[in-house]
């Protein structure tokens, strides 16, 4: 159910990004969504792609420094209020999120969130019960 | 006015030195042999006993003793007292985690002293001087060293120890300081604080400074001398040997006097160990020639600097000279005075990550401050997606090097490749200083 992740750590120096994007266009790999987090030194970009693994591959083999971390892809409902109600959800249960970006495309009309968390199982199972449509891996790779 | 500390010791003929020399020579060597037995061995090795040196042309008969020699002794392995007899121990950094210590008897002290009170005079230092101390007052020997010949001189000590800087230029404006005494950078840093608050070396008494623990240019003496208003002279030592006050500049600023009658100098080929005549630049290696509790027998200081040729000097004092520093012959970097060698942040790296990371030190001097920042590849075993648990290593880093060096030092994590390797010798330190 977990959608995958590719993250990258980036030196705080000029063209980094630009030769991630790169690394990965060249080898036809779609981006889904990104966030670059930074610091004063580096900075961390996070990743849904079409294909994770192979980009995976083609950005290790370049000699980046990559992981693949297992996040979730929440449909939020488009409307005043809505990325508050599920945060809401997720205070109540007590589930901790490390971050969350949104995607640029929607879904069915609705929009698309990542979210990381401490207990993936956790925060997916309460989404589902609560009536929140979370996406799979396919699904998203497949947008 | 040149004055002197101690005139008879300070303008002794030069035959008479040698005398006075060759009797504690001679006695120094016997005392090892008989109490070190790392000295023991070192001399039954080669065959050498006591009585083979007579004279100081048998100096070179003599082994060398290594900064290792005092890691793999440490902490008291070399000491030739009992420690009932040492009433001080200090550190400085060693090659490793492992401080270098040293330890003084109560003549020990002061003899240290009465080196520091000598070179403080060429200075112009005396007992109606106030002495800001901005040396560290601890484990170096840079703060008790000046303290105590202040004191044997009779000056009224300040001891300001270091940092605080708006404080320093408070106290040397209000207490009227007339000597200064701390790292050449430092001083020229408190220069630029002044600066910034409004206060005129006019508004000061400064007259004379005696600055050290790090290599120091022409040019930067010439800066500290007009922005302050003082003499500034070149203080030499380390802690191995006794701590500062082991050469001064005197006034005359040609070349700074060895304490002969305490320290017997030589300098060597730093490959061969081949005695080099006076005027050739090479690695001094010092004899101690009154220490009592850690005798040192031909140590290899790691500092180039020659022997000045000409004996005699204009300002009296017959003790010979040897040049400024020009460098060393290791990868030891003097950071705000403290003593740093990379293989110490090598470890601590190393205990961190249980692996060999690659790193750089990059070593900049900012505002007169010397900065130091290290550049760590995060490798894919560290590496988390999470940004706080990579500011939290970048921290860990920060502390356990902190902890070693004792100054604080920034970190860079940087990426995997992104730093150089090296075939044969590596080039871990960028030193962006100009001095």
């Amino acid at each position: 159910m977990p959608v995958k992740q590719i993250t990258v750590f980036l030196e705080n120096k000029c063209g980094r990004l630009a030769s991630v994007a790169r690394a990965i266009g060249d080898e036809g790999i779609n981006i889904r969504a990104f966030s670059v987090a930074d610091t004063t030194d580096f900075g961390i970009l996070r990743l849904i792609v079409n294909d994770p693994d192979r980009a995976y591959e083609v950005l290790r083999s370049r000699q980046f420094t990559v992981r693949m971390t297992e996040v979730i892809a929440v449909q939020i409902p488009d409307h005043p209020g809505g990325l508050a109600d599920v945060l809401a959800l997720m205070k109540e249960a007590g589930i901790n999120i490390e971050y969350l970006y949104a995607f640029v495309t929607k879904v069915s009309g609705d929009a698309l969130a990542v979210f990381r968390v401490e207990n993936i199982k956790e925060a997916e199972q309460l989404m589902i019960d609560k009536g929140i449509k979370v996406l799979s891996g396919e699904e998203v790779y497949a947008l | 006015m040149a004055h002197y500390w101690n005139e008879e010791i300070e303008c002794m003929p030069r035959e008479k030195l040698r005398v006075l020399q060759e009797e504690r020579l001679r006695e120094t060597v016997s005392r090892v042999y008989e109490n070190v037995p790392f000295y023991r061995n070192a001399f039954d090795k080669i065959g050498l006993k006591p009585d083979d040196i007579k004279s100081l042309d048998d100096l070179k008969k003599l082994p060398f003793t290594n900064k290792d020699d005092l890691r793999d002794n440490y902490p008291y392995g070399l000491f030739a007292v009992p420690l009932s007899e040492v009433i001080r121990i200090h550190a400085s950094s060693g090659t490793t985690g492992k401080p270098t210590v040293v330890g003084y008897t109560r003549q020990d002290i002061r003899s240290w002293a009465e080196v520091m009170a000598r070179s403080l005079s060429c200075c112009g230092a005396n007992k109606n001087s106030k002495i800001q101390n901005a040396y560290g007052y601890g484990l170096f020997t840079g703060g008790l060293g000046v303290h105590y010949g202040a004191e044997l001189i009779g000056a009224s000590v300040i001891p300001v120890s270091g940092g605080h800087s708006k404080r320093q230029i408070m106290l040397m404006k209000d207490f009227g300081s007339t000597i200064l005494t701390c790292t050449p950078s430092y001083a020229l840093h408190l220069s630029d604080v002044m600066k910034e608050m409004g206060v005129s070396k006019d508004e000061l008494c400064l007259e004379g400074g005696l600055f050290g623990a790090e290599p120091w240019s022409l040019n930067l003496r010439n800066e500290i001398e007009n922005r302050l208003g003082i003499i500034a002279l070149d203080v030499y030592g380390l802690s191995e040997v006794i701590g500062p006050g082991v050469a001064v500049e005197c006034p005359v600023k040609e070349g700074l006097h060895i304490w002969e009658d305490h320290f017997l100098a030589e300098i060597v080929d730093p490959e061969t160990g081949e005695q080099l005549p006076a005027g050739s630049y090479g690695e001094l290696v010092i004899t101690t020639l009154t220490k009592e509790a850690l005798p040192m027998i031909r140590y290899r200081t790691r500092d180039i600097t020659r022997i000045i040729p000409e004996e005699g000097c204009s300002c009296g004092r017959t003790h010979m000279r040897i040049d400024r520093l020009q460098g060393r012959t290791d990868d030891m970097l003097v950071i705000r005075g403290v003593n740093v060698f990379p293989s110490q942040i090598e470890e601590v790296l190393f205990n961190i990550s249980h692996t060999e990371p690659y790193y750089m030190i990059y070593v900049d001097r900012r505002e007169q401050l010397d900065e130091l920042e290290v550049w760590v590849e995060v490798s894919d075993e560290v590496f988390s997606d999470e940004i706080r648990k990579l500011e939290s290593l970048e921290r860990e880093i920060r502390k356990e090097i902190e902890v070693v060096l004792g100054i604080n030092v920034k970190v860079k994590l940087v990426e995997p490749k992104s730093i150089e390797r090296f075939e044969g010798k590596s080039k871990r330190v960028i030193d962006r200083r100009s001095l």
